[in-house]
């Protein structure tokens, strides 16, 4: 066993620093498309769109990230230039919910237990979810849990567009739950049901069946972008916006 | 059981043997150029036909079934042994009677295809001992068959109420047994499953699996849809194998359309294909360790991991290597200092995972756990048609990269295909082991000798089918596309390795200690997503 423990202490420390200073590695977010000025060819750029995420607001391409699922047609090919947008920090408040119920402030702040729940991700977003967990990302340092059960659960993180069949588990799950709770929505699929939903099979994300406090866009959102919505759900960041505002052409967050 | 050498039919051979067989009964026909067989059927010699491939060691990879205004095609298509093509046994049904004789008691890996397809289809086939509720679940109203061309996919039905209060049917009747259920919500953070294990203690007995918790109708809701929207389900239906799918859909395309990928583009694809591997077997190798509570092992497959990922974002902008493929190439392009970069990271990665490998070997408390769980006889592989790693450490070498060559393999003379004989979760790792590092090898020899030119031709469309396959990182999978006329994708059938291995899952998940059954489901490392589409 000792040949373990020296070969974990010889690795080091890999965890990232974030919240206390931006990450800067490359490769940590796919990063997604702003806002961007509008021209002749704006059309042609939001026709190729095959989720609907991208809209004319006046001369301006507007990007609704609950649809967008970066798949780069906007970016990549014929009149592209899209600006885009690196960052992480994509954690949001559900529009419909006012503030002071969105937040966990108080004893949650650093004791935070969450129960995932696949209401039927295609296993990116669970993917992702399982990195806050290891060393990169850590978030145990945060004083953020998973916990097997919900019945030990604050937080509800929810992946997937809810299939019809999940619709009963996850209503037992955020039944057994013990109050104050809260729900986090991971990934495009499961704000507006992405590319499967609404249809005979699936929901339009999992707003349909249980009431959800904040929101994480991204197809899937990296690891730091839940992290970042864990954050924001115990009122230690900001949140961000679920709509690109203005040219944000090389704009670099955070 | 008889071994596979000395009773091949090769495909030269297997028209005339066919139509000597069963004259009058079946028509055969030949395309060499694309090295199929064609042997359209009668309902009744087809159970004798199918029966006689697969024991002829062809591997059966999906059917497909066509719903037409005149009546019903069924397609039952078989793989060969390397170099001897594609078999395609089709049938025709009357419309108003579709049924067909089971082919499940000769062919047993199409047990689960004929169950899924008399729930979604609502065809009988005679002689199955188990049809009955499988993909929809109890509270899916009666009758309803959603794969049928008169069913709205865009509708919702309404369900009934499910039945909350549980009653085991146990088989096991002994003093003491009970039923434990598992899931569909279990563990920290797994894919949505519903497990029942049989035990009388500490020992189960068996274990009764519940899939498609995550059924999304993938098949159903691409019917009608545009070929560019059916990729993104290509892609997007199973994230950790998104590479795969949505390649096999693109070559599909590409096949009906007769676009001619250049040769860069070919090479790039092996080189993401390998680079997805290679995340996955690292991936599958961290949530072995972790099954085992090794907490150390399990950090530096993890490291890896992310390691990965993040290379696969630096260099292609997304850490999934979604939204890569198009009909016709790739979207993205790779510069040469980036290729390197790629192989260069992947070299590495692969030593330090041999460095993890001769610490695992060594280490007693691990191997108690590992050796000799959840065997899966090479008869039993054979029987149910398993795919990839699995089938591989059960010593069913079987590698559709060399039987059935797509993209650049054919030109990539030095792999072999790795296999264990063992068939328990020790040489399910071992073969993760080995195949990641042949991943590195082969994205170090393809970055080495890429050739130039553009990454994306243009891709005709046109109306047709074509069947597009590869080697998944879970093994086999094939896509079945039919384009019509207008452009519209109007049948797609999707057969993963993950449907084709739990089918056999219960084979290893017999007579077991309750504490080895995570270890048992983490050296299968199925995925959910990708088996209920």
């Amino acid at each position: 066993m000792t040949k373990w423990i020296w070969r974990g202490i010889r690795t080091g420390i890999k965890t990232t620093s974030y919240p206390l200073s931006p990450e800067l590695a490359s490769g940590v977010s796919p990063g997604r498309p702003g806002g961007h000025q509008g021209g002749d060819k704006s059309r042609l750029v939001i026709e190729r769109c095959p989720t609907g995420a991208l809209h004319l607001t006046g001369d301006q391409i507007g990007v609704d990230y609950r649809r967008c699922v970066h798949c780069f047609r906007c970016q990549r090919g014929a009149h592209s230039g899209i600006g885009w947008q690196t960052g992480y920090e994509w954690g949001s408040r559900e529009e419909a919910r006012d503030d002071d119920r969105a937040t966990l402030g108080g004893a949650f702040q650093r004791s935070l237990h969450i129960r995932v729940v696949d209401c039927g991700a295609c296993g990116a977003c669970l993917s992702e979810i399982e990195q806050t967990n290891k060393p990169y990302y850590n978030m145990h340092r945060l004083g953020f849990f998973i916990t097997p059960t919900p019945r030990t659960a604050d937080v509800l993180l929810l992946a997937g567009p809810l299939t019809e069949h999940m619709r009963h588990p996850l209503s037992s799950a955020y039944n057994a739950m013990p109050t104050p709770k809260r729900v986090i929505a991971v990934g495009t699929c499961a704000l507006s049901g992405g590319p499967f939903g609404p249809s005979f099979a699936s929901n339009a994300g999992v707003t349909e069946a249980v009431p959800v406090d904040v929101v994480v866009p991204g197809c899937p959102p990296p690891p730091l972008a839940i992290i970042h919505a864990m954050l924001l759900l115990v009122g230690r960041a900001a949140p961000s916006s679920l709509h690109s505002v203005g040219p944000t052409e090389g704009r670099v967050t955070p | 059981m008889t071994s596979p050498s000395n009773n091949m039919v090769v495909l030269s051979d297997l028209p005339e043997v066919a139509r000597s067989r069963w004259s009058g009964k079946v028509t055969v026909s030949v395309d060499e150029g694309k090295r199929l067989v064609l042997v359209d059927c009668q309902p009744a010699a087809l159970p004798e036909v199918c029966g006689w491939l697969f024991s002829s060691s062809y591997g059966f990879a999906t059917v497909v079934i066509q719903e037409e205004t005149a009546g019903w095609s069924l397609r039952y298509i078989f793989y060969g042994p390397q170099g001897s093509g594609l078999v395609h046994v089709t049938v025709g049904l009357p419309k108003d009677q579709p049924v067909v004789p089971s082919i499940s008691l000769q062919v047993h890996a199409a047990d689960w295809h004929e169950r899924e397809a008399e729930d979604l289809f609502g065809l009988t086939f005679e002689g199955h001992p188990k049809l009955g509720d499988f993909v929809l679940h109890e509270e899916w109203p009666e009758g309803v068959n959603p794969m049928r061309l008169s069913f709205d996919s865009s509708r919702r039905y309404p369900h009934r109420e499910p039945d909350t209060v549980w009653r085991p049917s146990p088989i096991v009747q002994s003093p003491g047994a009970f039923m434990m259920p598992i899931g569909p919500v279990y563990s920290d953070q797994s894919e949505s499953a519903h497990f029942l294990l049989e035990t009388v203690g500490e020992d189960v007995i068996r274990t009764i699996l519940h899939l498609f918790y995550k059924y999304r109708g993938v098949e159903k809701i691409a019917e009608g849809s545009s070929v560019d929207r059916v990729l993104l389900l290509a892609e997007r239906f199973s994230g950790t194998s998104a590479f795969a799918h949505s390649l096999a859909f693109c070559q599909a395309v590409e096949e009906i359309g007769g676009a001619v990928v250049p040769p860069r583009a070919q090479a790039l694809r092996v080189l993401f294909a390998e680079l997805e591997r290679l995340r996955h077997h690292v991936a599958a190798i961290g949530g072995i360790c972790n099954s085992t509570a090794l907490a150390v092992a399990t950090s530096q497959a993890s490291i890896l991991e992310e390691e990965l990922l993040r290379l696969a974002g630096a260099a292609t902008g997304h850490r999934y290597l979604f939204g890569l493929n198009l009909p016709g190439g790739l979207s993205l392009d790779l510069g040469g200092e980036e290729c390197r970069r790629i192989a260069q990271s992947a070299q590495t990665i692969a030593g330090r995972l041999r460095e993890l490998y001769e610490m695992l070997r060594f280490t007693n408390s691990f191997l108690d756990r590992v050796e000799e769980v959840g065997i899966v006889t090479r008869e039993a592989a054979t029987a149910y048609g398993l795919v990839g790693p699995v089938a591989r450490a059960s010593g069913l070498v079987r590698d559709i990269r060399k039987t059935l060559p797509y993209a650049f393999y054919d030109r990539l003379p030095s792999f072999s295909v790795p296999s264990e004989e063992d068939g328990d979760g020790w040489a399910r790792l071992r073969i993760l082991f080995q195949e990641a590092k042949q991943s590195a090898h082969i994205i170090h020899e393809v970055s080495s000798s890429l050739p130039e030119g553009p990454v994306c031709a243009p891709a005709p469309l046109r109306g047709g089918s074509a069947l597009g396959w590869v080697e998944a990182p879970r093994g086999a999978a094939f896509h079945w596309v039919s384009v019509g006329e207008s452009g519209h994708v109007t049948c797609y059938r999707v057969t993963t390795p993950s449907f084709t291995n739990w089918h056999g899952f219960h084979l290893a998940a017999e007579e077991f200690a309750f504490q080895d059954f995570p270890i048992i489901l983490a050296t299968f490392g199925l995925s959910n997503a990708e088996s209920d589409r």
